[in-house]
């Protein structure tokens, strides 16, 4: 039962990290229909220049995380206005290939540049574990799970409190119909490529100091985070952050209870099984198209 | 007239066969042939992959895992199973494009972002399980792979290579060009347009994306066994997910709807890197900048944008 219970935390701890991935997939995705493969990247990069800035120069855990962070945003939101938004009228695959094509340059910068080895980041609150009937928890694994719970409860009041918040969802909804209210979309839009690789680089920074991360993490997050986004279902609020951590049980209990060398399978056999039996995902709606 | 003639696939497939035969006599060095047989048998993968996305218009992201099937099955038969290296070539083809029958079916379903996904997972899958089963592969390190080659006629290693897999390549191209002369190719290209519009011709959608999906598997997986058979070793790198991404790069840089274009955008990357060698650390991030540069000045890929150009200029 003990092992039962330590599988359960893990679970929770990588699924959160998944599920902060799958909102920045969807939050991009219904606000442009850009399916956006170079969110995991955004994680990678946060935890990268972190540790790099942390280890290899020597500045402290709070102003390398900020640079850390402003750094991914703008890449991200750079990254939409000068490669993806000149080509969105181009067909989904043409824009799918633009966002495999920024993955892959993020990548091949940080090996070039921030290097080749894992990076570790010092934990950053005090290294003490609770047990509690047996089941260890490093404080670290706590403040990842309250860090993702903190992002998503925050981007959820500012999707549906604040002004601008309400143009993003807007814009979601109807473009024509947003356009017509006086809503700039190009704005919009890059402004939810900044904010998904503002939540992507605050998992990154958070998750680093339990998980580590090299410069070759991100494609396996953007498959895992996107797993999780059609577990739970793209057009539902709360899907991504179930699915995420519903994915990260399963590969905990996978990795526990079958074999830990197919760890990264059961994510993947996971996204298979959705796509062929309920592509909607969990939560959402049944879609028709169009013809 | 000329244009027309450029654009015809019988015709592109004469060029393509003249370019094989002419240059062993221009180029003399190893190492040039080499890179030709790269080229070559990336053309083979890229076709099949083009035939799927250019025609069927269905994305696959999961190419690689049918390469790398196709490489270690002449890894495999001949160590496990003491078969002949030619005979589980022909297997190796056989059961991958039996597997392409069984997923393509449910996967095809999808379309879009969801089948890009969905293959993406499938060649994820091949690519660990290739990776753990280290009793079985040898896991990371990779296995040899037994010799074979046509040294019986007379031919070196390396020289053999070049002619079956420039003999693959003619042949693949004669085939698909005789494809796409016929109702089913039309078909196809129908599917590309409008999936709806082809199904309420009467066009059996789901047979026909199946036929474009399986005749492409079975391509990847006789370019990943001549890629095998030549090197002589295959580690599972050869069919990561970088692979898959590479082999997409190659089929719409190349131009998507263009035999030609397949062997140019497979020249163009198989032949990149040989240009950049001062560059080394940044090969990564220059083929990741191209992908980019490219999709968005020329959408169209480098042969048809000519093609247009030509269209212009000339009669």
């Amino acid at each position: 039962m003990t092992t039962f219970f330590q599988l359960v935390v893990s679970g929770i701890t990588v699924g959160s990290i998944y599920a902060l991935v799958a909102i920045g997939f969807t939050l991009v995705y219904r606000a442009s229909g850009i399916f956006n493969f170079a969110q995991g990247e955004y994680v990678m990069l946060g935890g990268m220049i972190t540790g790099i800035l942390m280890t290899t120069c020597g500045v402290g855990f709070v102003p390398a995380s900020l640079v850390a962070i402003l750094v991914t945003v703008a890449i991200g939101a750079i990254s939409y206005l000068l490669a993806i938004r000149p080509a969105r009228s181009a067909a989904q695959v043409h824009l799918l290939i633009i966002t495999i094509g920024i993955s892959v340059l993020l990548r091949g910068l940080t090996s070039a540049l921030l290097g080749k080895d894992f990076v570790r980041i010092p934990t950053f609150v005090s290294p003490e574990t609770f047990n509690i009937g047996g089941v260890v928890i490093q404080s670290q694994a706590l403040l990842v799970i309250a860090g993702a719970m903190a992002m998503a409860s925050l981007l959820w009041l500012f999707l549906t409190r604040s002004f601008v918040g309400k143009g993003i969802t807007a814009v979601s909804a109807n473009l024509m119909a947003a356009k017509l209210v006086g809503i700039n979309p190009a704005a919009i839009v890059a402004l939810c490529f900044g904010i998904s690789a503002c939540i992507g680089a605050v998992g990154g920074l958070v998750a680093t100091p339990i998980t580590m991360t090299s410069y070759d993490a991100g494609t396996m997050l953007a498959i895992k985070g996107f797993s999780a986004a059609m577990l739970g279902g793209i057009s539902s609020a709360a899907g991504p952050l179930v699915g995420g951590l519903l994915i990260g049980l399963f590969e905990a209990f996978g990795a526990g209870y079958v074999s830990s060398t197919y760890k990264d399978a059961f994510a993947l056999l996971i996204l298979l099984g959705v796509l062929a039996f309920r592509p909607q995902g969990l939560f959402g709606n049944r879609s028709t198209q169009r013809v | 007239m000329l244009t027309k003639a450029l654009q015809n696939p019988f015709v592109s497939t004469l060029a393509v066969a003249l370019i094989v035969v002419a240059l062993p006599l221009v180029v003399g060095s190893n190492f040039h042939i080499r890179l030709a047989t790269m080229v070559y048998i990336f053309s083979i993968v890229v076709l099949g992959l083009n035939l799927l996305m250019g025609y069927a218009g269905q994305v696959s992201l999961g190419h690689a895992g049918f390469f790398i099937l196709g490489a270690y099955s002449v890894a495999l038969g001949p160590s496990q199973l003491g078969l002949n290296p030619w005979l589980s070539m022909a297997g190796g083809v056989a059961l991958t494009s039996a597997l392409a029958f069984v997923i393509g079916r449910p996967l095809l379903r999808l379309s879009g972002y969801h089948l890009a996904m969905a293959t993406l997972a499938f060649g994820a899958i091949v690519y660990v399980f290739i990776t753990n089963e280290v009793d079985l592969t040898g896991g990371p390190d990779g296995m040899q792979v037994q010799r074979a080659n046509l040294s019986v006629l007379g031919l070196s290693h390396l020289m053999s290579w070049y002619w079956l897999a420039g003999g693959f390549l003619v042949l693949s191209m004669l085939i698909l060009s005789n494809l796409l002369s016929s109702p089913a190719g039309r078909a196809l290209r129908a599917l590309h347009d409008s999936e709806v519009a082809a199904g309420v011709l009467g066009i059996d959608v789901a047979r026909a994306k199946l036929m474009a999906f399986v005749i492409s598997a079975a391509l990847a997986a006789l370019a990943g066994a001549n890629l095998a058979l030549l090197d002589g070793h295959i580690t599972p790198a050869a069919g990561g997910i970088l692979r898959s991404v590479e082999l997409l790069t190659m089929a719409v840089v190349g131009g998507l709807g263009s035999l030609v274009g397949s062997v140019a955008g497979a020249a163009f990357l198989v032949l990149l890197p040989q240009f950049l060698t001062e560059f080394h650390d940044y090969e990564h991030a220059i083929l990741g900048f191209l992908l980019v540069v490219i999709m968005v000045m020329l959408p169209l890929g480098i042969v048809p944008s000519l093609n247009a150009v030509m269209r212009r200029w000339l009669p």
